[in-house]
């Protein structure tokens, strides 16, 4: 069966849309930061990060997002574009069947900082409106909600391989039938706690947000999955020895016409299991992360919009994407003409 | 299989205290509860040292209570079925993670912004992935992992992947369970909520029920082909004979009044095994103890077994051991997986007066019973549902 992603969709510091997020990767410059302040027991903390800009803004209007936390507004803005007009009319009419495959990190980071801290406060009058959307698959529902799906729906929680096994289930779900087509998003929101966290491990990450969405049916589309090796775990390999496999199993042809689209940061350490795999690569690469910040769990959903859309203006035949997780898994996927 | 709840920490326990018809509530000892309006839950008696074999007391030290409760269970799971290790998928249900170590890492933040080693730790050790690429490697496995987060529904969905996976070939064996542990965060979410019963005694199906309880453990199992099994002549439990899985689309806490979604997933997963609601000789209900789930899900039982709902045995053995969240889905699998081992009925505990919706069998006492099917539901915030089928081995 072949299986070709028909429609994407992107919410990212360089804007709301695919073009702007594509328009950033061809400037190829790093997106300017912002300063994240907290005070803390008197000590001002700055954490530069990456903001969705609030201006341009694409959300769709529907009612249960009033009250939901900025990565399900992301979501459903993502979503609504890799959808598009006449896809959403075909499911609102019962036409079309369409599962939705959520994947993250850090999830509604927001409203649980929010909703711990008035626990601790006082747990009597802790917002019973914040909690909900605390739990990990509220994104998801609300994109269920807004398309009004009754297909599957699922949330999977991961370093950032997670979308490769997203786009994994979704095929599996499209070769069973279960669905006419399956939309695979992940979204990340900007929160001290998260933000904070990730500098714990490096001083040069710039933590960013947004989300990304892609829509994938049984068609002979544009851009067609090739191969989707299964990841390699983390738990039996190092990460330089998982990325190496990685790049074994995708088989990835050098040959000047094929875009490697990697997960590097621009952290040298952290970047090493993919620098070295593919070190003697010499045919066209890019590095998302290193213009979009490191959004967690949306990173790989960005490489992904990324390669989609560098493979449909024509300039490549093939697209190698691959990232190696933190503590998961090292995950690629090969997409094609 | 193997289990850990708030009724035992093995399979032995929990099927001694389900046919016994007992009850596991205890006073909340895992963090500061004096300001909750309930003090009470269904909290695992889980030592604070490592096992005595299997895993080093660093590995031990560096897992998070939930991790520990699902390591616990894979680890019985395995030796029940047989294996050491080797390559299989991790498909695991979980919804609150290792939320304990995430709200120290808060606490920690507010009040210091050094320590910055102890906070890596705390931010590395939160996420639910490396905990359980970390559980993974102490059982010697190896495969890819997928972690489900659909809520309450979780543990049921990753043995509903599991059984697809298996079924199409992808795999011969996956590794499969859910677990989640009691921690404050969500303790007092559900408080905030009002879904919390006051008195700490949930029942389900009781026509005054005042909502649930909350508890903590895990359950896996595992999911093989029958000619894997029968190659190396493991033991076979049960056969998974479908799965069904529907999005509730009404409302992101609240369930459709008349049970659409759930309805979904029973019929679905009937179609799936050829069966019709009445070859279904027990059905563990998602059963909270929230007015409006149980309402849901009679409606649906209701709606799905037509005339033959007064046949139907249906028990909630929440009523015993609380809801277990991103465990329950797996946790309850097994359950229902002991009654059609041991042939017998869990209860649905504490009904005074049984709700009008229960035109079903409503289990209250545990019995014998001849069992060849059951059928268990889950139900998740957001709308994720599932049903699960399984036939003891040798069915007609």
């Amino acid at each position: 069966m072949i299986i070709s992603i028909t429609g994407t969709g992107a919410v990212s510091p360089a804007g709301w849309g695919v073009d702007a997020l594509m328009k950033a990767l061809r400037l190829g410059a790093e997106i300017t930061p912002t300063l994240l302040d907290r005070k803390s027991v008197g000590a001002l903390i700055q954490t530069p990060v990456l903001r969705v800009p609030t201006e341009g803004a694409t959300t769709p209007k529907f009612a249960r997002l009033r009250r939901t936390s900025p990565i399900s507004k992301f979501a459903a803005a993502a979503t609504a574009e890799a959808l598009g007009e006449e896809r959403l009319a075909a499911i609102t009419a019962g036409n079309l069947r369409v599962g939705v495959i959520f994947t993250l990190i850090n999830g509604c980071v927001n409203y649980s900082n929010r909703f711990f801290g008035e626990a601790l406060a006082d747990p009597a009058i802790a917002s019973p409106i914040l909690f909900p959307e605390t739990v990990f698959n509220a994104p998801s529902s609300h994109l269920s909600a807004m398309i009004g799906s009754h297909a599957p729906n699922d949330t999977l929680i991961g370093d950032s391989s997670g979308f490769f096994s997203g786009i994994d289930l979704a095929a599996e779900w499209i070769c069973r039938s279960e669905v006419d087509g399956c939309l695979v998003v992940s979204g990340e929101e900007i929160d001290w706690l998260s933000a904070e966290g990730l500098r714990l491990y490096s001083r040069n990450y710039r933590p960013s947000e947004g989300a990304a969405a892609i829509y994938l049916e049984a068609a002979a589309g544009p851009v067609k999955l090739l191969r989707l090796p299964d990841p390699i775990s983390l738990a039996a390999n190092s990460r330089i020895d998982a990325a190496r496999k990685i790049r074994e199993n995708l088989c990835a042809s050098d040959d000047g016409h094929t875009l490697l689209v990697d997960g590097r940061a621009g952290v040298k350490r952290y970047d090493l299991p993919e620098t070295s795999a593919w070190a003697d690569w010499t045919g066209p690469r890019l590095s998302p992360r290193t213009v979009l910040g490191e959004g967690m769990g949306v990173s790989a959903a960005f490489q992904i919009v990324a390669a989609v859309e560098s493979l449909k203006s024509g300039e490549f035949r093939q697209a190698a994407v691959t990232t190696t997780g933190a503590n998961q898994h090292a995950a690629g996927i090969l997409l094609g003409c | 299989m193997g289990l850990v709840s708030p009724m035992g920490r093995n399979l032995e326990e929990n099927t001694a205290g389900f046919r016994a018809g007992r009850m596991a509530f205890s006073p909340v000892t895992l963090f500061d509860i004096s300001r909750q309006r309930v003090a009470t839950a269904g909290q695992v008696d889980l030592p604070s040292a490592a096992p005595d074999s299997g895993i080093s007391r660093k590995a031990w030290s560096r897992m998070d209570r939930g991790t520990r409760l699902a390591w616990l269970a894979a680890r019985e799971a395995m030796a029940a079925a047989g294996l050491a290790g080797g390559e299989m998928p991790i498909l695991i249900g979980t919804s609150a993670a290792a939320m304990p170590i995430g709200e120290d890492y808060y606490q920690q933040a507010l009040v210091t912004t050094s320590l910055h080693h102890q906070q890596l730790r705390r931010v590395e050790l939160y996420q639910a992935q490396r905990q359980m690429t970390d559980m993974a490697r102490t059982l010697r496995v190896d495969g890819p992992m997928r972690i489900i987060s659909n809520a309450c529904a979780s543990g049921a969905n990753a043995i509903g992947h599991a059984f697809h996976l298996v079924r199409s070939g992808r795999a011969e064996r996956v590794l499969a369970g859910g677990y989640d542990a009691l921690c404050q965060m969500v303790f007092a979410g559900f408080d905030a909520l009002q879904a919390l019963s006051p008195s700490g005694i949930p029942r389900p199906f009781d026509a005054a029920r005042d909502g649930l309880a909350l508890g903590e453990g895990a359950g896996f199992v595992i999911v093989e082909s029958a000619a894997a099994a029968k190659a190396r002549g493991a033991r076979v439990i049960a056969e998974i004979l479908s799965y069904g899985a529907a999005t509730d689309v009404h409302h992101l806490t609240q369930p459709h009044p008349l049970g659409d979604a759930a309805l979904r997933t029973m019929q679905a997963a009937c179609a799936m095994a050829g069966l019709v609601p009445e070859q279904i000789d027990y059905l563990n209900s998602h059963g909270t103890g929230t007015p409006l789930n149980d309402i849901a899900e009679g409606h649906a039982i209701q709606r799905w077994a037509g005339e033959a709902v007064g046949k139907i045995q249906v028990s909630s053995t929440k009523s015993a051991i609380g809801h277990l969240l991103g465990g329950a889905g797996a946790v309850e699998s097994v359950i229902s997986l002991l009654a059609l081992e041991h042939q017998f009925l869990p209860a649905n505990l504490n009904v005074r007066e049984a709700d009008d919706v229960c035109t079903f069998d409503l289990v209250r006492t545990p019995r014998d019973a001849v069992l060849k099917r059951v059928l268990t539901n889950s139900f998740g915030f957001g709308g994720a549902n599932a049903t699960l089928i399984f036939a003891k081995e040798g069915r007609e």
